[in-house]
């Protein structure tokens, strides 16, 4: 060969090149639209569509039912107590919201506390709350009405047995806090 | 070099002084401005690596500030990696293929020059992003999303850099590839060429192929950064894993081309010290080729815990596990080049057998790391750090220490002292163990890279590491005197000073090479 024919072949080699390269760099932004389309088929990232359906809780005994009443006193303490629903059925392991209503009937603010007690006295392990106005003492200024929660969950190894659990509290007065206004 | 090549520059007409390296066309003189350039990176690169080693020589934050300790350890792999191995390989390119398939030079030699005095403002923009305000790109290497949407000018500098990298890269492979591809002597097929001229050819294939890739990633960063784009920002609607995606697209082919012209120049060293043809020479070119392309399609395994359908992940581990087996075709011809040959141990020998100890070692590593299971618990750590030290300092440097003291005697004319260099040799291995070595301990133990501290635990393999480290940085100051001394007073190297090496430029061309070679093409029997 002689020198321009080679010099022929080598610009010739140079643009080849020089194309495959464009071509490269506009692979590079083509694996954008090529990703988005990957992650849509495969679901490998769906923030924008809402998911089919929300995943099952598989801590939730959805085979059986039970009762949970709801009971409440007052023990010497002139306070309205009552729950909002008196009983609710639900599945063991399922979070539950229930709320109680307190008025003070007095024309003074009274400290008092609730204690919870269970029937039948087995479910008392098995009775999980997560909430309740029952941990701290409570205040009331006169005539104030409150309502409070409690949140708890029924452990699904309760035994078959127990079909119905009766949440009682009784509110007493806290000694020796008649004083504290709050 | 300077005062050899001109003292034997026959024919040589060229501009003195400064004007002769800026305006020069010539491959060699070209070659000699790579090697330096990338020797002078990898001393900067290496002081950055100290300033990370000396603060982890002891738990707790002594000498930098964490913001400055992640721009050291950026800085360091983005050097390493574009200013000092990859410019060291084009430096042996530019001199050896045109000798060695019996070219006057290289095909586009204004071109070459280009190529090369693009990589002096690519290196200026990257060591003054350490300058401006918010200080260099404190990212990691990888320069991932979101991090790099969030920095500070000295972002912008890095982005620019990778760009005239990128254009450099391109520019000397277009290069490369048409002087292989046309500009071989009668009789020069393509199956005869030697082995450093296959394992460039198929280097700068990958190079034109994944460095525009490259260059598109740190474009798209850019306009996120400035032009109200959202490929990488979540607040737009990006994502930032598709960056991870682009970015090992070009990472991991990157990873070979670092490798792959190591393997060419072991593969010239080796046959020529066992006085033995290079052995399975066909099956050397397929492998070589079979890596470059599996390269293609196993960058995923960089990323098993940025979260990809199993089905990936098994995918991404099987095809990674595959390329063990061409990698293994090398190493194990190499074994079979030396068995039953007339071993001799000259420096370039030893660090060829450096080479072949310790990058197996971390290739085994590389496939340990493999395995999805076992990646995800060391993602991340000095693991990980000790792993690709392994290959890229232990094969690339090595290979290119090798290369040097081999070439040494063609390109100058003289020979290095044996004594000072297989002590360059010896002290090299010893402190590159010590500082790399235990940090596979560390790893396992759970050590994570890029952070300026660590649990009190670590303490020991960090002292020994750091320790390690100073002595190897110190122990290349004995390779620039070697390699001084023997420009200046090294005894005359024989015409042939190594009778085992018989490829063009050892059994066609004067002892110096004169500064222009085979003006009429040699007849290749």
């Amino acid at each position: 060969m002689n020198r321009s024919a080679i010099a022929d072949a080598n610009r010739q080699t140079l643009r080849r090149l020089l194309a495959v390269s464009a071509l490269m760099f506009g692979f590079g932004f083509a694996l954008v639209p090529f990703y988005d389309k990957i992650c849509e088929v495969s679901g490998a990232r769906n923030v924008f569509k809402p998911d089919q359906a929300p995943p099952a809780n598989t801590q939730v005994d959805q085979s059986r039912r039970v009762t949970v009443e709801f009971d409440a006193n007052t023990q010497r303490l002139a306070w309205s107590f009552r729950p909002l629903e008196a009983h609710v059925a639900i599945h063991p392991g399922a979070l539950t919201e229930v709320v109680y209503e307190i008025r003070n009937t007095l024309d003074r603010p009274v400290t008092g506390q609730a204690v919870p007690s269970y029937g039948p006295p087995d479910a008392l392990q098995y009775f999980r709350k997560l909430e309740c106005f029952c941990f701290r003492q409570q205040t009331l200024a006169a005539g104030e009405v409150r309502r409070m929660p409690v949140v708890f969950v029924i452990d699904p190894k309760l035994p078959k047995e127990i079909n119905t659990i009766t949440l009682s509290y009784t509110f007493f007065e806290v000694a020796g806090s008649k004083d504290t206004s709050g | 070099m300077t005062s050899v090549q001109t003292h034997h520059g026959d024919h040589a007409h060229h501009p003195a002084g400064v004007m002769r390296w800026v305006t020069t066309t010539n491959h060699k003189d070209i070659g000699t401005l790579y090697l330096w350039f990338s020797f002078a990176m990898f001393i900067v690169g290496g002081i950055m690596a100290l300033v990370i080693r000396a603060e982890l020589f002891q738990p707790g934050m002594q000498i930098v500030q964490p913001e400055f300790f992640n721009q050291m350890t950026t800085l360091h792999g983005l050097i390493m990696v574009f200013g000092a191995i990859m410019p060291a390989f084009v430096g042996f390119a530019n001199w050896q293929i045109p000798m060695m398939i019996g070219a006057a030079d290289m095909a586009f030699p204004r071109m070459n020059n280009w190529s090369f005095w693009l990589l002096p403002a690519a290196a200026v923009l990257l060591v003054s992003s350490m300058f401006v305000p918010g200080g260099a790109a404190g990212t990691g290497w990888t320069l991932y999303a979101p991090l790099t949407v969030q920095m500070g000018p000295g972002m912008d500098l890095t982005i620019f850099a990778v760009h005239i990298l990128g254009m450099s890269s391109i520019l000397g492979s277009i290069n490369i590839i048409t002087t292989v591809l046309n500009l071989r002597a009668p009789g020069m097929s393509l199956m005869r060429m030697p082995m450093f001229c296959w394992t460039w050819l198929i280097t700068a294939y990958l190079l034109i192929a994944v460095m525009p890739v490259l260059a598109g990633a740190v474009t798209m960063t850019l306009t996120d950064r400035h032009f109200g784009t959202s490929f990488f920002s979540a607040a737009g609607g990006g994502d930032p894993v598709l960056y991870q995606h682009i970015f090992w697209f070009f990472g991991h082919p990157e990873v070979y081309i670092i490798a792959i012209p190591a393997f060419g120049v072991i593969s010239q060293v080796i046959p020529a010290f066992a006085r033995k043809p290079l052995f399975g020479y066909g099956s050397m070119v397929y492998a070589t080729a079979s890596i470059a392309i599996l390269s293609f399609i196993v960058w995923a395994h960089h990323m098993y815990t940025v979260g990809m359908p199993i089905t990936g992940q098994l995918y991404f581990m099987y095809a990674t596990m595959l390329i063990a087996v061409p990698t293994g075709v090398k190493v194990f011809n190499w074994v079979a080049t030396m068995w039953r040959g007339s071993l001799s141990f000259e420096t370039p020998m030893l660090f060829a057998l450096g080479f072949l100890f310790l990058f197996t070692l971390g290739g085994f590593s590389g496939l340990i790391l493999s395995l999805t299971a076992v990646d995800v618990q060391v993602h991340d750590t000095y693991y990980v750090v000790a792993h690709f030290h392994y290959v890229m300092v232990a094969g690339a440097l090595f290979a290119a220490f090798a290369g040097v003291y081999f070439w040494l005697p063609k390109w100058t004319g003289r020979m290095y002292d044996e004594r000072l260099g297989k002590a360059h040799f010896w002290l090299t291995l010893v402190f590159f163990n010590m500082t790399f070595f235990v940090q596979h301990f560390l790893g396992l133990a759970g050590m994570p890279r890029r952070i300026p501290d660590y649990a009190l635990q670590f303490t020991e393999f960090n002292q020994i590491s750091s320790i390690g480290a100073f002595g190897f940085g110190l122990s290349q100051l004995l390779f620039l005197y070697v390699v001084l001394k023997t420009i200046r007073s090294g005894d005359r190297a024989a015409q042939r000073p190594w009778e085992g090496a018989d490829s063009l430029e050892w059994t066609h061309l004067p002892t110096p090479a004169p500064y222009h070679s085979f003006e009429t093409p040699p007849l290749v029997k």
